[in-house]
């Protein structure tokens, strides 16, 4: 379990190059409205953190500043020990060329809440692509890591589907494969199961508990608390742009420390 | 467990069709379900129908055999031996080639400038999105005759000689515009580069019409911004671009004729050439009809191939066949059966659609 709040932290650059992902005073505005008002998190290794806070409240916008989805405003983020789209070269920051932060978006995978698969290509298709175009795999390499992948969701009979002919989990668990394909560090999960049928949750929770046990490091974006209490190593609230509560998920969940979190979690649980 | 429904419930495996048997009935029992209805009777369609045939056997009727006296002979108003005569000579095939030529360079350069402009136009750059904005408001906003006399004329009497070399340097390279600008190279280029700003307009619909979601997955598994566009967002765009794009096509085949007046030896000049030294008007603007109605007839089932291509993987029912299609168009009485798929859903994307002139 890591946090960022306490008196024993260590200085923001030393931890920012032992954890996967280190945030600091993190801002992000869109326009005059302030989404990120300085948000401390850290991310261990193979640490499994799930994010949960009410609507607005910033979650999204903090997983996209990940992936550089977002430029942020001010302060530190840093993925894998490196800043997330700028080179410090001294006191200098100099922002990335497009290029670079395309090479450091390929080591992150990322799920969203609507799939977002390539209705226009087969399943199979949607999985080795990424290893094809971004890495100059050769399609037989790519196609048996996918094929691989494709078992490993228990989807290998629908390769030759195309996306629109899934149920909703089974397209997401292809998206989990086509984000796997790339072979991430770090595993981003908006809302994974949101948008699934309550029948089709399961599955869909399954694939990530063993992508977890597997060790991958995962941020998950959910309001799946049955989920967040069994798999997640940390639990963090946010609300209002900041980090409000965080710890172990037995701990947070059931006795949380703050009000905020406990008016939050008697509306979803 | 609650009371048992008068229906055995087929269980949650079973597949829930409508018409599905449920277990422990008789298939014949099912026979029952299948709706026979009496179709509504259309009595105003069948006399419209009978009106329009009396119509047209008129209309055959004159244009085959209505005939006017010359002197001592008669012959036929319409003169189709003389169409005849003419519709296969070398002069007019020579002139179908040209205007093929000019379609397909024209279309395709417009097709490119129209991509390149939208994509401009979508650009967050202000210097990009409003210089295409510029060119689409300049070239839509003056008629193609003057663009092509422009080329023509009006670009060597303006710039007889063009210079390429260092701006504002020494030249490099010498071209004398008046032997460089054949009246075919004006047509293509008014021709192209008006196209270009109705094209970008289609293209940029399309593109718009793509989620976003496409284009942030496409990132987010690290493709860079070209990559996305051509591997993702295009192929999803063309199911929108390209019916409006079949009928761009086959308005460039018409429009091309204009490239007359620039003197290029097109079908409707090669028409022309040959009834202002035979005077004989009416069949020659028939053969060139005949042949502007055949390539697009042609050009109207190469649309409807591509189409279904690009309509894999969508959610909606495959267009229906070029037959299917031709004969629900002929004969728009459905045997009634529930669970058939909606036609016609109006998104202007029917593999034949009537191709509509500007
Ligand atoms: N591109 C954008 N432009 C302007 N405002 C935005 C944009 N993206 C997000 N916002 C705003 O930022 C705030 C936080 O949004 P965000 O999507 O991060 O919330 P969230 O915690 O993920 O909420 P939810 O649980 O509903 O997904 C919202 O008020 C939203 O309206
Ligand atoms: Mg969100």
């Amino acid at each position: 379990m890591t946090t960022a709040s306490g008196g024993d932290r260590e200085p923001g650059t030393r931890r920012a190059q032992v954890e996967m992902v280190h945030a600091e005073g993190l801002h992000k505005s869109f326009g005059r409205l302030e989404v990120l008002k300085g948000i401390e998190l850290s991310v261990a290794p193979g640490e499994v953190l799930c994010l949960i806070g009410p609507s607005g409240s910033g979650k999204s916008t903090f997983l996209r500043c990940i992936n550089h989805l977002e430029k942020i405003d001010a302060g530190r983020l840093y993925v894998d020990g490196e800043l997330v789209g700028y080179r410090q070269h001294g006191d200098k920051l100099y922002e990335m060329r497009d290029r670079e932060v395309c090479q450091r978006r390929a080591q992150i995978g990322m799920v969203f809440q609507r799939f977002n698969l390539f209705p226009h290509m087969k399943v199979l298709d949607n999985v080795t692509i990424g290893p094809m175009r971004v890495k100059g795999e050769s399609l037989a390499k790519a196609a048996e890591r996918a094929h691989r992948l494709l078992e490993r969701v228990e989807l290998a009979d629908k390769v030759d589907a195309y996306p629109n002919q899934l149920s909703g989990g089974q397209q997401q668990r292809v998206a989990i494969a086509r984000a796997l394909a790339m072979e991430p560090k770090l595993m981003l999960f908006d809302e994974p199961t949101s948008a699934l049928d309550p029948e089709l949750v399961g599955d869909v929770l399954d694939v990530m508990r063993k992508l977890a046990e597997d060790g991958m490091t995962m941020i998950v974006v959910t309001h799946e608390m049955g989920f967040a209490r069994e798999v997640g190593d940390t639990v963090v609230f946010m609300d209002g742009g900041v980090v409000v509560e965080s710890g172990d998920p037995r701990q947070v969940l059931t006795q949380p420390a703050h009000a905020r979190t406990r008016a939050f979690l008697s509306k979803v649980l | 467990m609650p009371k048992a429904p008068p229906e055995p419930d087929p269980g949650p495996l079973a597949p829930r069709e409508p018409n599905a048997v449920p277990p422990g009935t008789v298939a014949s029992k099912d026979q029952e379900h299948v709706i026979k209805a009496v179709p509504v009777r259309h009595p105003g369609q069948w006399v419209a129908a009978a009106v329009l045939v009396l119509l047209g056997a008129m209309l055959v009727h004159s244009v085959v055999f209505s005939s006017v006296k010359r002197g001592t002979t008669v012959e036929g108003r319409f003169q189709w031996n003389v169409v005849g005569q003419y519709l296969f000579s070398p002069p007019i095939l020579r002139g179908v080639v040209v205007t093929i030529e000019l379609t397909v360079i024209a279309m395709a350069a417009g097709i490119a400038i129209g991509v390149v402009l939208a994509v401009m136009r979508l650009s967050s750059s202000t210097l990009l999105s409003s210089t295409s904005w510029v060119y689409i408001w300049f070239f839509r906003g003056t008629p193609v005759l003057v663009q092509l006399f422009f080329w023509y004329v009006g670009i060597s009497y303006l710039f007889p000689n063009l210079s390429l070399g260092v701006p504002f340097g020494p030249a490099l390279v010498h071209l004398n515009v008046n032997a460089l600008v054949t009246p075919f190279v004006a047509a293509v280029v008014g021709l192209s580069l008006n196209e270009g700003a109705y094209m970008a307009e289609i293209v940029r619909a399309g593109i718009l019409s793509v989620d976003e979601g496409q284009v942030e997955a496409a990132q987010s598994i690290g493709m860079r911004r070209i990559q996305s566009l051509r591997l993702i967002v295009l192929p999803q765009a063309m199911r929108l671009i390209i019916p409006p794009t079949g009928n761009e096509v086959i308005s460039m085949l018409k429009t091309s004729s204009l490239a007359s007046v620039v003197t290029v030896a097109e079908l409707f000049f090669a028409a022309q050439t040959i009834s202002n030294r035979t005077y004989q008007i009416v069949p020659l603007l028939i053969v060139a009809s005949i042949w502007y109605l055949f390539i697009t007839s042609i050009l109207t089932i190469g649309q409807y191939f591509v189409e279904r291509h690009y309509a894999r993987g969508s959610a909606r029912p495959k267009p229906p066949r070029l037959w299917e299609k031709l004969a629900r168009n002929l004969f728009s009485v459905h045997p009634l059966r529930s669970g058939s798929p909606p036609f016609g859903d109006g998104t202007g994307a029917a593999p034949v659609s009537p191709s509509g002139a500007r």
